[in-house]
């Protein structure tokens, strides 16, 4: 870690937002984490979608739970509201604070442990249930806060630091969210911002399940040959299915694509996305074909990246429930209670 | 691009951008961190060693160095580097024995013509090796134009002689009031060797109507300066215009508004802006309650029966033709007279040679200025030197300084039979300053003070005594706050690219985004792709291949803060933060004629 605070002068050129502010604003403290850690990087790329998409600090609600992974709120968005809950506990706790306030962006930052261990569970409800998230998995299989244990998440006949190899077999999470319906879903690396911070920026706009898993080397308990989360091992089997440009507002396309090579997906609030296609054949709009194309490559030891699945048409847990579109912290004495004619209905109905 | 090639000397020295720009280039990041320790006497003798006035210049230098500090790109102001200079001689303990003992003569005579800085700076380099120097002033001082045209109240007498008498306490001897007024007659005398420092004493003249009717109410500056300096002069009329917008005519107006002039009017025929004055100069003028008139011309002196009565000024404005060039055209106003009782003449300086002959082997030019090698200081005749003033016109006391160095350099290598013309590179010391994981030897905790005021004598006091300091100078306090704002951009970031994993945590951590991995290109289509704007060409790219990805690191030098954290963050360590320290070589250094590469 490092004691001096990181100075407040930036760079006089550095270019601002729509709201004036830089990428500096939208920093946190400094990290605490061990240097070179792949989840610096991740907080980076938050920053930097954060920055693009102009949203107001105000109005994001970062939410986490235990682990290294979990500490890194802390690094970004500094003037945004924030909660550190329980281990395992964070999709919990923000299903509820988007059940009490739908108007917030919901950032969940959790790690492999508090995802695919301890919080597996929760994981998996709040993806069933459609939460209008941007849940990011931090994921660099091992317990690095405890010294280097495998996490669930670490591959089958992967080494440790030490030279054990790892019986298990590993989750992988991407699987498990497209099983369970998120509507959008990727996978990138802590080492390409260039693909990562748009796949942030693209989930933010996403209105559900969004759930992003990043492979983030541990620099001090597996970044070493057998490991498969190292950034060697990562960067030579990447395998990215494609790259993807967010275009907000009424912007018109700049870029000249050329013909067929791009799948162009209209989300819910308007964004654009255009995915530069890798693989020819790969189609991000279809959810049994991506299963399939991740596990045949996962046996092959490649890590597939990019835009997995999206369905820029999907409804969220509220649509689902029906719920009133008011935060609760808005709701005025006289809808909170509506009166005694509305009681006399009410019990009417259930006579 | 070409990976950058750190190991050659004069690529750290320019990101140390207030050495570079340094004429002597002094060490400046070294001597402030000494200040903050509280280690005065030691910043002192760097200084010293660098350019030989450091309580002289810590209170008239002109500064090249601050404009060029990098502060001053990061925020508003740049660092106080000329007044720090003057807290190292300030607060100083004895430092007599710390200076070079008188050595044995090597039989070999040096003459030095003018006792400035210029020659000061010679004999101060030369006497330790055993020359035998020989200084020649027509006053009866040292210190020349420090002493004669610089006033009181901006640098006080005691500070000249405490810095005069360092250097003429090596054994070297001073002749005062003997002025030369023959060279021929010098060189007669079989000096092995003659430096002419005889700085540009001349007051350039403005010779329209009415200067010679006039003539008794009617003054050239810096004669007039050096009058009032050595007492000669002791008032000024009521009203006084001040012709001229140069540094001269800043203590011009000031040292008027002390001898009796009530009303002190500076008139200058260019802009505000475009005058020659050092922008603290104007506003100390500024604050004595003297105005600043602008895009007037002179053109005549009025006066009735033999007495100076006013000035005509022809009213003027700025134009600029296609390349650029600004031309001062009449504005089309009336002609507008101002009364005066004086006028003080501050439009320029000139060399003036009446007393070198010219058949004694000197070769002039066609402006009758000396030829002067622009490296050796040499003239056409081998055993005469040229520095300062005397060398290329007016300049400043740090360039008199810095030729001094170099003329000595020649001197030596000369009377040591060496050829003069190569020029040994500075030695450079490169060191890591790492002290443990997140420990340095500097530092690093960028201070985000603004810059500090020097506390200055009240006006009113101030303006009845002209020997009156006006600068009062950094207490201990301010001026640790003030040393807290440098950069220390004397330690560099030094990177590895073997030892890189690519991680990105330089990148991320950088306060000033000015590292960037990326696909190499032309320096040209780089600056387009790096992660902040780089709009500053005169500020290096470093760039370092053999990266694993096959990509480049670029880093643009440009706002650096040298805070280090790219180091701290690394977890490989491809980062270093060294120390570059940079000797220029001066006569006697250990190895002279050998030349040496940096790191």
């Amino acid at each position: 870690m490092t004691y001096i605070a990181k100075p407040k002068f930036h760079h006089p050129g550095l270019p601002k937002n729509d709201l004036g502010y830089t990428h500096r604003d939208y920093e946190g403290k400094i990290s605490t984490l061990c240097a070179g850690c792949g989840h610096d990087s991740i907080t980076a790329s938050i920053i930097e979608a954060c920055f693009e998409l102009s949203i107001e600090p105000h109005r994001v609600a970062k939410i986490s739970g235990i682990g290294c992974s979990s500490k890194t709120p802390d690094y970004f968005l500094g003037n945004s509201h924030g909660f550190n809950s329980v281990h395992g506990r964070m999709p919990s706790v923000l299903t509820g604070a988007n059940l009490a306030n739908r108007d917030l962006i919901y950032l969940g930052v959790s790690g492999d442990g508090d995802s695919a261990s301890i919080g597996f569970g929760q994981f998996a409800h709040s993806i069933r249930r459609g939460v209008n998230m941007t849940y990011i998995v931090e994921n660099n299989g091992v317990y690095g806060l405890t010294k280097g244990q495998f996490s669930a998440t670490a591959d089958r006949g992967s080494k440790s630091k030490k030279g054990v190899m790892n019986t298990d077999n590993a989750i992988d999470l991407v699987a498990i969210a497209l099983q369970l319906g998120a509507s959008f879903v990727a996978r990138s690396f802590s080492g390409d911002k260039t693909q990562l911070v748009p796949l942030i920026a693209a989930a933010i706009r996403h209105k559900g399940a969004s759930f992003i898993d990043v492979i983030s080397p541990c620099i001090a308990f597996n970044n070493h040959a057998g490991s498969t989360k190292s950034f060697d091992y990562v960067r030579e089997h990447n395998d990215a299915v494609n790259r993807l440009d967010v275009i907000t507002g009424r912007d018109p396309i700049t870029v000249d694509y050329a013909p067929g090579s791009v799948q162009m997906v209209e989300q819910h609030d308007g964004t654009r996305l255009a995915l530069r296609k890798i693989d020819a054949d790969y189609d991000a709009n279809d959810r049994l074909a991506a299963m399939t194309f991740l596990q045949k490559h996962a046996a092959k030891g490649q890590v597939v990246t990019g835009l997995l699945y999206v369905d820029p048409d999907a409804e969220d847990m509220h649509t689902h429930l029906d719920t009133v579109e008011t935060p609760l912290n808005k709701l005025e004495a006289k809808e909170l209670c509506p009166g005694s004619s509305a009681l006399d209905k009410i019990n009417a109905s259930l006579r | 691009m070409k990976p950058t090639d750190i190991s050659a000397p004069d690529y750290f020295h320019k990101v140390v951008d207030c050495q570079w720009a340094c004429p002597a280039h002094t060490p400046v990041p070294e001597y402030i961190r000494l200040i903050a320790e509280g280690r005065y006497s030691d910043a002192y003798m760097i200084n010293w060693k660098s350019n030989v006035f450091p309580g002289i210049l810590g209170r008239t230098c002109d500064r090249p160095c601050e404009p060029a500090c990098r502060r001053g790109r990061v925020e508003e102001t740049p660092v106080a580097i000329c007044r720090l200079k003057r807290v190292a001689a300030d607060f100083k303990d004895d430092v007599k024995h710390r200076m070079p003992k008188v050595s044995a003569k090597n039989g070999k005579r040096v003459a030095l013509i003018g006792g400035g800085p210029a020659s000061l700076a010679v004999a101060r380099d030369l006497a330790p090796l055993g020359y035998h120097c020989t200084v020649f002033d027509a006053d009866p001082k040292a210190g020349g134009m420090m002493r004669s045209q610089i006033p009181k109240f901006r640098l006080p007498d005691s500070v000249i002689d405490e810095e005069t008498d360092y250097i003429l306490n090596l054994g070297i001897e001073f002749k005062g009031g003997h002025r030369i007024d023959s060279l021929k007659q010098l060189m007669a005398e079989n000096y092995d060797a003659i430096f002419v420092g005889s700085g540009a004493p001349r007051g350039r003249e403005l010779d329209i109507p009415g200067r010679k009717e006039a003539a008794a109410n009617i003054h050239i500056g810096i004669e007039w300066l050096a009058s009032v300096s050595f007492g000669h002069v002791e008032k000024i009329g009521r009203r006084v215009i001040v012709l001229g917008g140069g540094n001269t005519a800043m203590d011009c107006c000031r040292t008027a508004r002390r001898l009796g002039g009530e009303d002190v009017k500076v008139i200058v025929r260019s802009g505000f802006e475009e005058m020659k004055a050092s922008p603290w100069e104007k506003e100390d003028a500024i604050h004595e309650d003297i105005p600043i008139l602008n895009f007037m011309v002179p053109v005549g002196f009025k006066h009735v029966a033999g007495k100076l009565i006013g000035v005509t000024f022809q009213k003027v404005k700025a134009e600029y033709d296609a390349k650029g060039r600004r031309n001062l055209v009449p504005a089309g106003e009336p002609d507008q007279t101002i009364p005066c009782d004086d006028v003080l003449v501050a439009v320029g300086q000139e060399n003036a040679f009446p007393w070198i002959e010219r058949d004694c082997g000197i070769e002039f030019d066609k402006w009758n200025m000396p030829q002067v090698d622009a490296k050796t200081f040499a003239s056409t005749n081998p055993k005469v030197f040229f520095g300062g003033d005397a060398a290329f016109g007016p300049k400043n006391i740090i360039w008199a300084v810095a030729h001094g160095h170099d003329a000595a350099l020649s001197i030596h290598k000369m009377l040591s039979g060496e050829d003069i013309t190569e020029r040994p590179l500075p030695e450079v010391h490169v060191s890591s300053q790492k002290m443990g994981i997140h420990e340095w030897s500097y530092d690093n905790d960028i201070s985000g003070d603004k810059r500090y005021k020097v506390p200055h004598r009240d006006k009113v006091i101030a303006l009845k005594d002209i020997r009156a300091e006006v600068e009062l100078g950094y207490d201990v306090k301010l001026a640790l706050g003030e040393a807290q704002r440098c950069l220390n951009c004397d330690v560099q970031t030094i990177f590895s690219a073997p030892a890189c994993i690519e991680c990105d945590a330089c990148v991320d951590i950088c306060p000033m985004d000015c590292i960037t991995f990326t696909e190499n290109g032309e320096e040209e289509d780089l600056r387009t792709r790096l992660k902040a704007p780089s709009p500053r060409h005169d500020q290096a790219l470093y760039l370092a291949d053999g990266l694993k990805t096959g990509r480049v690191m670029v880093k643009d030098e440009d706002v650096c803060l040298h805070c280090g954290l790219c180091a701290e963050r690394c977890p490989t360590g491809a980062w270093d933060m060294q120390k570059y320290l940079i000797d220029m070589t001066h006569a006697g250094s250990t190895c002279q004629s050998k030349a040496r590469s940096a790191a």
